[in-house]
């Protein structure tokens, strides 16, 4: 059998008293997209940032192991370099530093941390036209500050192509679709879909059905407080949206 | 990135950050080495035979002695200031040599004749003695990147009290630029020396400009005649290398009619465990239309990391836009230093003259930083712009103290301040002192500031992308301080990057 991209045993997590996560399971092979459905508050992004290494949370039981290995003994940095992608839901500011800028400091760091050589500027910048190009963006928009003053869209676009770019075993997608027209939706989604290889794994985080029609998932899982309380393939997301959360239990958020 | 794939710059400046990140040891200075130079050392203390004995060492003219004197009679009815936000013990400065200067060094000055550990001082630095170089027969050694200049600069070495080598002295006295130490304009140019010095900065402006008016012992002078532009960047190399001793340089620059000149400064010292003084004086003049761009990156020992040993920064820099539309501007990078106490102003006294003053100061461990800048403005029309960015880590205070001021008849000042601040960790501090004093109804007066940390947030959306965290804060530095970058000479961007880097280690976590 293959080893899982992605696999969660029993995961609970809190934050100061609160326990958020309780009790995740969840294995993803190679290739698949899995999306997780939920109402807001029942934990979806919580388990999209312990996945990515933020400090804020503290694990209490379960594991996560990523193309096997655990990744609860490395950095968020260190996880970025063994192939997880985190794409922010809120994509935060760096103020003074060009995107071009950051792609590169964020491309080469992954690839010394791998044993890699750092790209040469012209073979970097092939990758960035490349990475680019799909997503609509240009080279005015490069060499902004990252994330500062980018609209809603813009940011969604930058996210994705730094996806594209650093070209993770593993994508989390949180929210992409939030603050999204159906224009900037389209262009993320053919975006996002143009990375499906069939190695490459994605687990799509959302509340409304509305993405899961331009990224189509292998499998499609309900979140409710804090677990996974059902999963199915793509019909699963058009009962939901005909029925609401409702039936899943939990409090409204 | 231009669009044909060529890294800019600021690219390639951004990868040495990185890469120089990746390679540091902690808690490391690397210009720590001390040389193994013989020196002639004057026993230490200060009395009127002190000054009377560097006046002699020098072979300085009888109204240079008398003005020497003059200033250190001075200096003895002077006390020590105390308003800057520092604290350091008491200094005595009867403890204190007040000359050193390489044994092997005499009269003029061509490489072949300056001791090889000297140069192999300098190669260590990474300054590009080009002529080292081109007598070596190595066309273009000196044009590495990663050196704090690049090819076209001309260096005045000054190694402790004494200027050991200014190169690109022939190229440059072809456009009648002079660019020498102080002490041979003293000599050759006496005409100059007289008219100029002490005029921007007088002899009785403070204590410490005073004690080095009584004791200078080297420096650079630059003048640069009517309508000439400098066709390379000048600079100088300051270097502390003997113990016990201060270096009390001073610098005189003067931009006649219609000229420009871009000048460098840098600065280091080796790790020692006592405190040494630096009390320099600088003196810009720039007459009608003249332009003077002044840049330091100032990285003299800043102390260990528990505060022990280090500079003493006290100096004096003042630019004197004397000519209508004239311009100065100063362009300082402070890492280095246990105390930094420097305001470079400038006196906008020509109708339409324009001053500016950029700054990154950086301060970690136990450093004390209080710098600023003074704008006055005398003439009608003038023009000022502030920007300040502190970055305060560690253990360490950081202050912006900037004085803004429009004299009556300056109609139509104008001037914008923008301070910003921010903090790493939460043991140091950072405050802003802005006085700002208009007695003129024109006068248009800007002040901004803000104070900052880097937040959780921006630190983990880098490390997810997979910085580590030195990394990230380097680039989340580089990009505060992205605005006054900008301002630096070329060959001080790569070297200033490096410098923010390892300013800030160990500074997270």
């Amino acid at each position: 059998m293959t080893t899982p991209v992605l696999e969660i045993r029993n995961l609970h997590a809190r934050i100061e008293d609160r326990e958020i996560l309780k009790g995740v399971n969840l294995i993803i092979p190679p290739g698949e997209v899995h999306a997780i459905m939920g109402r807001n508050g029942s934990g979806k992004s919580t388990l999209s940032y312990v996945l990515a290494g933020k400090e804020d949370y503290e694990i209490t039981e379960g594991e996560v192991l990523l193309n096997g290995k655990n990744i609860f003994e490395m950095g968020a940095d260190e996880r970025a370099a063994a192939g997880l992608f985190l794409a922010f839901q809120y994509p935060i500011e760096i103020p003074g530093v060009a995107t071009m800028t950051f792609l590169k400091a964020a491309l080469n760091a992954q690839r010394k941390a791998r044993g890699e050589d750092e790209l040469k500027t012209p073979e970097f910048m092939r990758l960035v036209k490349e990475a680019g190009a799909q997503l609509n963006v240009d080279s005015d928009m490069l060499r902004r500050p990252l994330n500062v003053g980018f609209s809603g869209g813009e940011k969604k676009r930058a996210e994705i192509m730094q996806m594209a770019l650093l070209k993770p075993s593993l994508a989390v997608l949180d929210e992409t679709d939030s603050g999204l027209d159906i224009d900037a939706l389209q262009v993320v989604s053919k975006g996002v879909n143009s990375l499906r290889d069939g190695q490459r794994s994605m687990l799509v985080i959302t509340h409304y059905q509305r993405l899961l029609n331009h990224i189509v998932p292998d499998v499609v899982h309900v979140f409710s407080d804090g677990r996974i309380v059902e999963s199915g393939d793509k019909s699963l997301a058009l009962k939901l949206e005909a029925e609401g959360y409702a039936n899943y239990g939990g409090e409204a958020a | 990135m231009t669009d044909y794939g060529i890294p800019t710059l600021k690219e390639e400046i951004d990868r040495e950050t990185v890469e120089q990140v990746l390679a540091l040891d902690v808690d490391k200075y690397k210009y720590g080495f001390e040389s193994d130079i013989e020196s002639d050392v004057a026993p230490v203390g200060l009395t009127e035979d002190t000054v009377r004995m560097i006046s002699a060492k020098k072979d300085e003219p009888q109204w240079m002695l008398d003005w020497r004197l003059e200033a250190f009679r001075r200096w003895q009815t002077m006390e020590e200031p105390n308003w800057a936000k520092v604290h350091y013990p008491k200094i005595d400065f009867q403890a204190i040599s007040y000359y050193s200067a390489p044994k092997s060094f005499k009269g003029p000055k061509s490489l072949d004749e300056v001791d090889p550990e000297l140069l192999a001082t300098y190669a260590k630095l990474g300054i590009p003695l080009k002529e080292q170089a081109i007598l070596a027969g190595v066309e273009g050694a000196a044009e590495s990147v990663g050196t704090p200049f690049g090819a076209n600069v001309a260096v005045d070495a000054v190694f402790d009290s004494v200027s050991v080598v200014t190169t690109f002295r022939e190229e440059l006295a072809k456009q009648g630029i002079i660019f020498c130490s102080i002490s041979e304009a003293v000599r050759e140019h006496p005409e100059l020396v007289q008219q100029y010095l002490g005029t921007v900065v007088p002899v009785t402006d403070n204590y410490y400009a005073t004690l080095n008016s009584a004791v200078f012992t080297d420096g650079s002078f630059v003048y640069i005649p009517k309508g000439v532009r400098c066709p390379m960047e000048l600079s100088t190399y300051f270097r502390i290398n003997e113990k016990k001793t201060g270096q009390f340089e001073r610098t005189l620059i003067i931009a006649d009619d219609d000229s420009y000149v871009s000048y460098l400064e840098g600065c280091t010292a080796p790790m020692r465990d006592e405190h040494q003084l630096h009390a320099a004086v600088v003196e810009l003049v720039a007459l009608d239309n003249a332009e003077i761009k002044y840049s330091t990156v100032q990285n003299w020992y800043p102390g260990d990391k528990n505060g022990k040993g280090g500079i003493y920064n006290f100096v004096t820099k003042r630019g004197d836009c004397r000519g209508v539309n004239s311009h100065i501007s100063w362009t300082q990078v402070e890492t280095g230093s246990a105390i930094t106490w420097k305001y470079p102003s400038c006196i906008l006294r020509g109708d339409g003259s324009r001053g500016e003053f950029y700054s990154i100061a950086i301060s970690n461990g136990y450093q004390q930083v209080d710098s600023g800048t003074k704008m006055i403005h005398l003439g009608k029309n003038t023009s000022s712009r502030i920007i300040s960015k502190g970055i305060a880590a560690g253990f360490s205070d950081n202050t912006y103290r900037g004085q803004v001021s429009a004299h009556a008849k300056a109609k139509n000042a104008r001037n914008f301040t923008q301070c910003d601040s921010l903090l790493i960790g939460d043991k140091c501090g950072a405050h802003t002192v802005p006085y700002i004093e208009s007695r003129n109804g024109t006068a248009v007066f800007e002040h901004e500031a803000t104070t900052s940390k880097i937040s959780d947030d921006q630190m983990f959306y880098c490390q997810a992308r997979g910085l580590s965290e030195e990394e990230a804060v380097a680039l989340i530095v580089n990009g505060f301080v992205r605005d006054v970058l900008q301002h630096l000479p070329m060959e001080f961007m790569v070297e200033t990057q490096k410098l923010i880097s390892i300013s800030l280690e160990g500074s997270v976590g």
